[in-house]
């Protein structure tokens, strides 16, 4: 139980510390002041994604679904593939134009201020689940880990705490180092599961999957344990998720903090083979099958494996990077959702002559009120919230015909976007909401995007033609009727 | 900066006809390789294979913008 606490204590120090004696002005507390190196974007990246999904849901859907779990390496790998694609131009038009987050983006391609209060509304929105469910992962990690000695909301109060402050002085160069910290302790923690548990309960990999094969002779292959998540609903669901990989606001605002875009291409590189890490925690997931079957919440089959195997000491570090991986993507989502908010979606509405020093003020006083808001629905957390998080999934990749378009397609127009996000964002409230996902074998938000783009375009074309206002070439925009 | 070329696209496209959609043809149990079922070998063999492709899409980047700076 202290080792929990001895861990979180240092990751505390090192992001209080990495933030101390600079200067913060907007630029440097939101994106660092686009100054990230090849190492510390891949920190950030990896931070932001290896989250308590990755930790518990990746080996809960191992357990409790079997092979479609699979899909989480597929999309996570193939959504590095489409960044090498987009980020670099994203950061490039940032540089140029000065970008911060996702709205700033739509707000200057497509001159539209409905548009960008669309799109800063909705990513906050979908947002604010994620983290609440950061947090409930936290809590019940801290709980598994401490034998019930650290009660679920003691330690998501404590988290919520630490979490704010250090954003709210150090700003994501903190939040960066203390990933530091975590990648290394997940990835030993994955190690230590993915490949002890094994060779201690079947004397390796080769008798674990000879085991499973012979008494679940279905569950490794799609559609495992389910009913509906064959081949047609994996295709879709890799090609939804990988789409929206960096369309959650906090992830596309990561392209911003690197220093150059080739940083961004040569990250592409290297994030996949990170991946790589969840194969340990998916073979966890299988070997919880058999070592503690039966389990009804499949999300905690990695906590009760290891519970059952390790000795104390080494589940408080279990628990720890557990903690640490909830804490770091809750730092970066509060981040994120707090400059939107200030300077997206306060400052146009009520407060247009707004300094930029002002807006760094109030996005820091953001930090403290949505950290609150996220304790608060952890603390009542329910099912509506998971649906709400599924939602957020289908709905944030709404967003990529925008920006892909935006960036290779001068003949989009703002009224194309617009519709063609809406009618996705209808489609998939829609489906999720009546409980028609998958819909007939297929990922409903894939379903939402076909049409989005489909909308998008049709629209586009028969709306008269707009310039385009952040051309990739420097000399200007040559070529603009692409007909 | 230009748009991404044709090249580096193709090779981008690689990763997605690797993993994504040719599941029907690798998802099952055997042969295992290496001790695990064939389908979690696929996927792993072909993380490092998409990062090789990254590898090599970005050398046709770089040698494009190049180029573009000695025209």
């Amino acid at each position: 139980m202290s080792i929990i606490f001895l861990i979180v204590a240092i990751g505390s120090i090192v992001g209080f510390r990495a933030g101390a004696g600079r200067k913060m002005n907007l630029e440097e507390w939101s994106i660092a002041g686009r100054s990230f190196g090849l190492l510390f974007m891949w920190l950030l990246m990896a931070g932001e994604i290896y989250t308590t999904f990755a930790f518990l849901g990746a080996s809960g859907w191992a357990y409790s679904r079997g092979g479609p779990a699979l899909y989480i390496m597929a999309y996570i790998t193939l959504g590095y593939v489409v960044s090498f694609y987009i980020l670099p131009y994203i950061w490039e038009l940032g540089r140029r134009h000065g970008l911060q987050t996702q709205s700033d983006f739509f707000e200057k391609r497509y001159r539209s201020h409905v548009l960008a209060l669309l799109v800063s509304f909705f990513g906050v929105l979908f947002v604010i689940p994620y983290l609440q469910i950061q947090l409930t992962g936290l809590g019940i990690i801290v709980q598994v880990a401490s034998f019930d000695q650290i009660p679920r909301n003691v330690s998501m109060l404590l988290a919520v705490t630490i979490v704010a402050l250090f954003v709210y002085f150090g700003g994501m160069r903190a939040v960066a180092w203390v990933s530091v910290l975590k990648d290394l302790l997940m990835i030993l923690a994955a190690l230590a599961v993915g490949i002890f548990v094994p060779l201690h309960y079947f004397g390796g990999f080769s008798p674990l999957f000879h085991t499973l094969a012979a008494t679940h002779p279905t569950h490794l292959v799609m559609p495992g344990a389910t009913k509906t998540m064959g081949h047609a609903w994996f295709i879709s669901t890799v090609l939804l998720s990988a789409c929206g990989f960096y369309m959650w606001p906090h992830t596309f605002g990561a392209a911003f903090t690197a220093k150059s875009g080739d940083i961004l291409r040569r990250n592409a590189i290297v994030t996949p083979l990170y991946t790589l890490s969840l194969v340990f925690i998916l073979i966890a997931g299988f070997a919880a099958l058999i070592v503690v079957p039966g389990l009804s919440n499949g999300d905690m089959s990695l906590l009760m494996l290891a519970r059952k195997t390790f000795p104390a000491w080494f589940l408080g570090v279990i628990g720890g990077a557990g903690a640490l991986t909830a804490m770091v993507p809750s730092a970066i989502i509060l981040l994120t959702a707090s400059t939107l908010f200030a300077k997206n979606v306060y400052r146009p509405l009520f407060s247009p002559h707004m300094s930029e020093d002002r807006v760094a003020r109030l996005a820091r006083a953001t930090v403290l009120v949505l950290a609150l808001i996220s304790f608060g629905l952890a603390l009542h957390s329910s099912t509506t919230l998971v649906a709400l998080l599924l939602l957020g999934y289908a709905g944030v990749t709404q967003f990529f015909p925008g920006v892909v378009l935006g960036l290779f397609w001068p003949r989009v127009t703002s009224s194309g976007v617009t519709s063609g996000m809406l009618v996705g964002l209808t489609t998939v409230a829609t489906l999720l909401l009546s409980h028609h996902d998958p819909f007939h074998g297929i990922n409903a938000g894939f379903l939402a995007l076909v049409l989005n783009f489909a909308v998008t375009v049709l629209v586009s074309l028969v709306t008269p033609e707009q310039s385009n206002p952040l051309p990739l070439s420097n000399d200007g925009e040559v070529a603009t009727t692409a007909h | 900066m230009r748009k991404p070329s044709l090249l580096s696209i193709a090779i981008g496209l690689i990763p997605f006809l690797g993993m994504c959609f040719s599941v029907p043809w690798w998802d099952r149990v055997s042969p295992m390789i290496l001790g695990l079922p064939f389908n979690l070998f696929w996927l792993i063999l072909w993380i490092v294979i998409s990062s090789g492709c990254m590898a090599l899409a970005n050398r046709v980047e770089e040698r494009r913008k190049r180029k573009g700076r000695a025209l």
